[in-house]
C-alpha cells in the first residue's frame, strides 16, 4: 500500500507530490490561500508576499516554499489575515487604486483579495505616485497607477507570448512595469490583444479597449461570491476564452 | 558618436559579446563617458540580443550607472552616518557652493555633478567621496577648497594631488588571521599533501564559520558544494563590502590579496571548480589595478592558470567583477544575479547557491575574510586556529570600528571579547551606543555593553559604529532608514512599500510632527518587514527603529507633537508644488505651522 505524503493545513491532511509547493498541493486540493502575483501556470515568483503562511512559526510564502512531510500549516488565523490585510495595505497606497472609478472594480483580484482578508481601508499614508495612463495601443489600454509589479505581464509575455513587451525597471520605490518599444509606449509595441500578457493581469492595469463597463456591477466576478470560490482573474479570463472557442 | 559605437564595438569584441557581462560593459561605458548613451544601449541590445528595456532595466538598477551624463567629474560623497558625524554636510554644501550647482544635477557646461552615495567604506578616515569611481579621503575644508580649483581648470584625475587618494590600512590591532602571512602557494601544497576530503576534515576541526555574519560552516558549505554533481562548481569571493560601517575586507584586498587568492584556489581544489570570481563593490575600484596586477603575477608564477603548482589537472583562474552601487548585491543570491549581469534581485531560496549558484551551477560564494582563514588553517592546522576564541566561535574577527573614538581602524579580535574591551583599546569615552554589525545590526546602549562579539552573541559581519552621549541616536536611525529605503530592491511589497513608510514616519518624528500612534505604526510595520520579506535585506532593515524604540524610547518621546490628531502631511509643504507653479512665495502663499514639542517623559501618561 503506498503512503501517501501530506502536510497539515489549518489542521487538514493534504496530500502533496514531489516538487509541489504548498500553494500546489492546496489548490489542487481545494484549499485557498490569497495571492496575487501567483499564477499556476507560471513559475512561482514569491514577490507581493500575499501568501504567507504560518509554517512552524515562521512566515513563509506558500507559492514558494516546498511542500514537506509533516508541516504545520497556519492559513487562516487572525494573526496571518493581519499580516496579509497589512500588506495589501501597502499595495494600496503605493499606487492610486480608485475603486469607485475603476473598470475592473469587482473583478479585480486585489479588491477581492482585500474583501477576503476583511481589509476595511488603505490605513497607511497614501503615497499618491504620478503615473501615467498609456491608450496608444488601439486595443489595449495600461493604466500605471494600478500595476502591483506582480510581474505576470512580464512572465506571460516572454514565456508564452515571446514578445517580452514588458520589462521593470528602476529600483526599490522607484520600481515600475516598462514597455518595451522604441517610444516606450504600448501602441509601438508587439502586443496584441489576444496575447497571454493582456489576460493575466489580476488588477485593471492592463485593460481590453471597446468592452469598457459591459458588464452591469452586480454581475461582476467577485460580486455575488468571495475569491476563494470563484478563484483568479486569469482562470476566469482562461474559462471565457474556452467558451468564445 | 561615432567614437562610442567604436567604444561599444572594441568592448564587446574584447568580451565575446558574453550576456552575463553586461554589467562590466555597461560599468566601462559609464566609466568611460560618465553615463550609457542611448547609442551604446541599442548596440548592446543587438550584439547581445536582448531586449533593450532589458538593459535600462539593469543600468535603473544600479546607483553608479546613469541615463544621463554626469560630466567630466562625478563626485559622490559618502554619506554613512559616521560621515555625517565627521562633518561631511558642511563639506558637500560647501563643494556645491564653490562649484554654483545644486546636489544631484549636473552642472550646465557638463563639467561636474555632486551627490551622495550610500557608505563607501572609509569611515576611519573620511569624510570621503569618490571621483569617477576613485576614493578621496580625508576631507576638510582645505582639501574641498582644492578639488574645486582643480575642477573649475579641468585637472585629469591623473594630476590631481597623489595624497588625496592615499587610504591606509589602518590595522591598530592585529591577531593570528593578519600576523602571519602565508608564503605563496603554501595552502595549495598542503591541499596536494593532504588531499580534499583531510583538508575539509581539517577545516571542519577549526570550527571556521562565515565571517559575512551569518556563521555558515564553511566546511560544511564546501562539501555540500563538492557532493553536487555537475561539471562545472564555481567559487565566489564576495567582496561587496556594503554594510555600513565595514570596511575590513579593504585592508584584505589591499594588503593581503595574496592570500584571499589562495584561499579561493584551495576551494577551488578542493570543490572542483575552475573559475572564480571576485565581486568587488563597485567603491572599490581603486583596489582594482593592484588586483588584476596580483592576479597576473599569480598567473606568473603557476599559481593561477593551467596545472597549478604542477599538479596535472589542477586549472583554476579567477576574474574580477565589478559592482555598481547596490547594496543588495551583497546577499549572495543577488550577488549572483549581478556576476551574471542581471538586476541584483535575490533569488527564491531553495535551491541554495551550493547547488543552483553562478549559471545554475553549484557555487561556493564566501566572505573575504573567510577565505583568508581557510587558506591560513589548511597551513597552520585546525588547532592552530580553534584555540583561539569561544566555543561556538573559534578563531578571530575583524572589526571596522569608526565613530566616536581616539584610534578609528581594524581590530582583530579573539571572538568573545566583549564591547567593553573594544572601547577601551580603541579609545572611547563617554559612549552611548555601539552599533554592531552594521545599519542591519543591533544597537547596543551602554548597559550591555559586557556583551560580546561572537556568533553566541553579537554577530557580526565586522562593522562597529561607536555613538557618544552628544550623539543624537535618532541622525543615526534617520540616516539607516534612508539607507535602506535606497537601497530596497524593489522585489517584494513588505520590504518596498514598507521600508518607504517607515522612512517617512521616522522623518516625521525628526520634525516634531509624530504622536503616539506613530510609534506604534512604526513597530507594526517594522514587524511586517521583519516576518515576511523575501530576503534579508527586508527582514533587517527595520531593526535600527525596533532597537532603538525598544532601548532609546526617549530619542522619540520627546520629539512627540502634543496633539490628539496630526495630518500625516505637512499642510505647509504639500503647497509647494502650487507655490512653483505661480510663482509665489510671499507669506499668503504660507501655512504657518508650529509644532508642539513636548520635553521627554509628559508623554508618558
Amino acid at each position: 500500500m503506498s503512503t501517501e505524503k501530506t502536510f497539515k493545513l489549518d489542521g487538514k491532511s493534504i496530500p502533496f507530490q514531489d516538487g509541489d509547493t504548498i500553494m500546489d498541493a492546496a489548490l489542487r486540493a481545494g484549499e485557498y490561500i490569497p495571492h496575487l502575483c501567483h499564477n499556476p501556470e507560471f513559475a512561482p515568483h514569491g514577490s507581493c508576499r500575499v501568501c504567507i503562511v504560518d509554517v512552524n512559526g515562521r512566515h513563509m510564502s506558500a507559492c514558494t516554499l516546498p511542500a514537506a512531510e509533516g508541516l504545520e500549516v497556519d492559513n487562516s488565523s487572525e494573526r496571518i489575515m493581519e499580516q496579509r490585510r497589512n500588506i495589501l495595505q501597502m499595495l494600496f497606497v503605493e499606487g492610486n487604486h480608485v475603486c469607485p472609478g475603476c473598470e475592473k472594480s469587482g473583478a479585480c483580484q486585489l479588491q477581492a483579495v482585500a474583501y477576503y482578508t476583511r481589509m476595511l481601508s488603505p490605513h497607511y499614508t497614501h503615497f499618491f505616485p504620478k503615473r501615467s495612463v498609456d491608450a496608444s495601443h488601439p486595443d489595449i489600454a495600461i493604466d500605471f497607477n494600478r500595476c502591483i509589479l506582480c510581474e505576470l505581464c512580464v512572465r506571460a509575455s516572454r514565456d508564452v507570448d515571446k514578445k517580452n513587451v514588458f520589462s521593470i525597471t528602476g529600483r526599490g520605490l522607484e520600481s515600475r512595469l516598462v514597455i518595451n518599444s522604441a517610444s516606450g509606449k504600448l501602441g509601438n509595441s508587439a502586443l496584441s490583444a489576444s496575447d497571454k500578457a493582456v489576460s493575466v493581469c489580476p488588477v485593471g492595469a492592463i485593460l481590453p479597449k471597446h468592452v469598457g463597463y459591459d458588464q452591469p456591477i452586480g454581475d461582476r466576478l467577485y460580486d455575488n461570491k468571495p475569491i476563494s470560490v470563484v478563484g483568479d482573474v486569469a482562470s476566469a479570463n482562461n474559462q471565457q476564452e474556452n467558451a468564445n472557442d | 558618436m561615432k567614437n562610442i559605437e567604436n567604444f561599444v564595438s572594441e568592448l564587446l569584441s574584447a568580451t565575446e559579446n558574453a550576456p552575463e557581462l553586461l554589467l562590466q560593459d555597461l560599468c566601462a561605458i559609464q566609466q568611460r563617458y560618465s553615463y550609457i548613451p542611448e547609442n551604446a544601449v541599442e548596440i548592446l541590445a543587438s550584439k547581445l540580443n536582448l531586449p533593450a528595456v532589458q538593459i535600462y532595466g539593469v543600468i535603473d538598477f544600479y546607483s553608479f550607472l546613469h541615463r544621463k551624463a554626469r560630466g567630466t567629474f562625478d563626485i559622490l560623497f559618502s554619506d554613512n552616518i559616521t560621515d555625517r558625524m565627521l562633518g561631511n554636510q558642511s563639506l558637500i554644501d560647501s563643494l556645491c557652493e564653490k562649484l554654483d550647482i545644486e546636489p544631484g544635477t549636473p552642472r550646465i557646461d557638463g563639467r561636474v555633478t555632486v551627490s551622495v552615495t550610500s557608505c563607501t567604506g572609509i569611515c576611519d578616515q573620511g569624510p570621503a567621496l569618490l571621483v569617477n569611481g576613485m576614493t578621496v579621503s580625508g576631507l576638510n575644508e582645505e582639501r574641498i577648497s582644492k578639488i574645486a580649483e582643480l575642477i573649475e581648470e579641468d585637472t585629469p584625475l591623473s594630476d590631481w594631488p597623489a595624497s588625496f587618494f592615499v587610504v591606509e590600512d589602518n590595522i591598530q590591532r592585529s591577531d593570528i588571521l593578519l600576523d602571519d602571512k602565508i608564503i605563496n602557494g603554501s595552502a595549495i601544497e598542503s591541499l596536494q599533501k593532504n588531499g580534499s576530503d583531510a583538508l575539509l576534515e581539517i577545516l571542519e576541526q577549526s570550527g571556521l564559520r562565515g565571517r559575512g555574519g551569518a556563521g555558515f560552516k564553511t566546511a560544511l558549505k564546501w562539501r555540500f558544494c563538492r557532493d553536487t554533481d555537475s561539471d562545472q562548481h564555481y567559487v565566489v569571493c564576495n567582496a561587496d563590502e556594503g554594510e555600513p560601517g565595514t570596511f575590513k575586507d579593504r585592508i584584505l584586498l589591499n594588503s593581503y590579496a595574496d592570500n584571499v587568492c589562495e584561499g579561493m584556489t584551495l576551494c577551488a581544489g578542493i570543490i572542483g571548480a575552475k573559475k572564480g570570481y571576485i565581486y568587488l563593490r563597485g567603491e572599490y575600484r581603486y583596489l582594482l589595478d593592484d588586483l588584476e596586477q596580483t592576479l597576473q603575477k599569480r598567473r606568473d608564477a603557476n599559481l593561477l592558470g593551467k596545472n597549478i603548482c604542477g599538479h596535472e589537472g589542477f586549472d583554476f583562474d579567477i576574474d574580477i567583477h565589478l559592482g555598481a552601487g547596490a547594496y543588495i548585491c551583497g546577499e549572495e543570491s543577488s550577488l549572483i544575479e549581478s556576476l551574471e549581469g542581471k538586476r541584483g534581485i535575490p533569488r527564491k531560496r531553495p535551491p541554495f547557491p551550493v547547488t543552483n549558484g553562478f549559471c545554475n551551477q553549484p557555487t561556493v560564494v564566501n566572505n573575504v575574510e573567510t577565505f583568508v582563514a581557510a587558506a591560513k588553517i589548511a597551513v597552520f592546522g585546525a588547532d592552530w586556529y580553534g584555540s583561539v576564541g569561544s566555543s561556538e566561535s573559534t578563531g578571530t574577527k575583524l572589526l571596522s570600528i569608526s565613530g566616536d573614538c581616539a584610534r578609528p581602524g581594524i581590530y582583530e579580535y579573539p571572538f568573545g571579547v566583549s564591547i567593553e574591551q573594544v572601547l577601551e583599546d580603541c579609545g572611547a569615552h563617554d559612549t552611548q551606543a555601539v552599533q554592531v554589525a552594521g545599519a542591519a545590526g543591533s544597537t547596543v546602549p551602554a548597559q550591555e555593553f559586557h556583551r560580546s562579539i561572537a556568533f553566541e552573541d553579537l554577530s557580526t559581519g565586522g562593522s562597529f559604529m561607536i555613538f557618544n552621549q552628544q550623539r543624537d541616536m535618532l541622525e543615526m536611525v534617520q540616516n539607516f532608514c534612508h539607507f535602506f529605503c535606497h537601497e530596497s530592491c524593489g522585489f517584494c511589497t513588505p520590504c518596498r512599500v514598507g521600508g518607504a513608510l517607515m522612512k517617512d514616519l521616522v522623518d516625521k518624528v525628526m520634525v516634531g510632527h509624530a504622536t503616539h500612534n506613530d510609534l506604534k505604526e512604526m513597530e507594526n510595520i517594522g514587524q511586517i518587514m521583519q516576518q515576511n520579506s523575501h530576503c534579508g535585506l527586508g527582514v533587517t532593515a527595520p531593526k535600527p527603529v525596533l532597537d532603538t524604540l525598544e532601548k532609546f524610547p526617549q530619542i522619540y518621546m520627546q520629539r512627540l507633537a502634543n496633539r490628539g490628531f496630526e495630518p500625516a502631511f505637512d499642510l505647509d509643504a504639500a503647497l509647494e508644488e502650487s507655490r512653483q507653479i505661480t510663482g509665489r512665495d510671499d507669506a499668503e502663499a504660507h501655512i504657518e505651522y508650529e509644532p508642539l514639542l513636548n520635553t521627554a517623559g509628559q508623554d508618558e501618561s
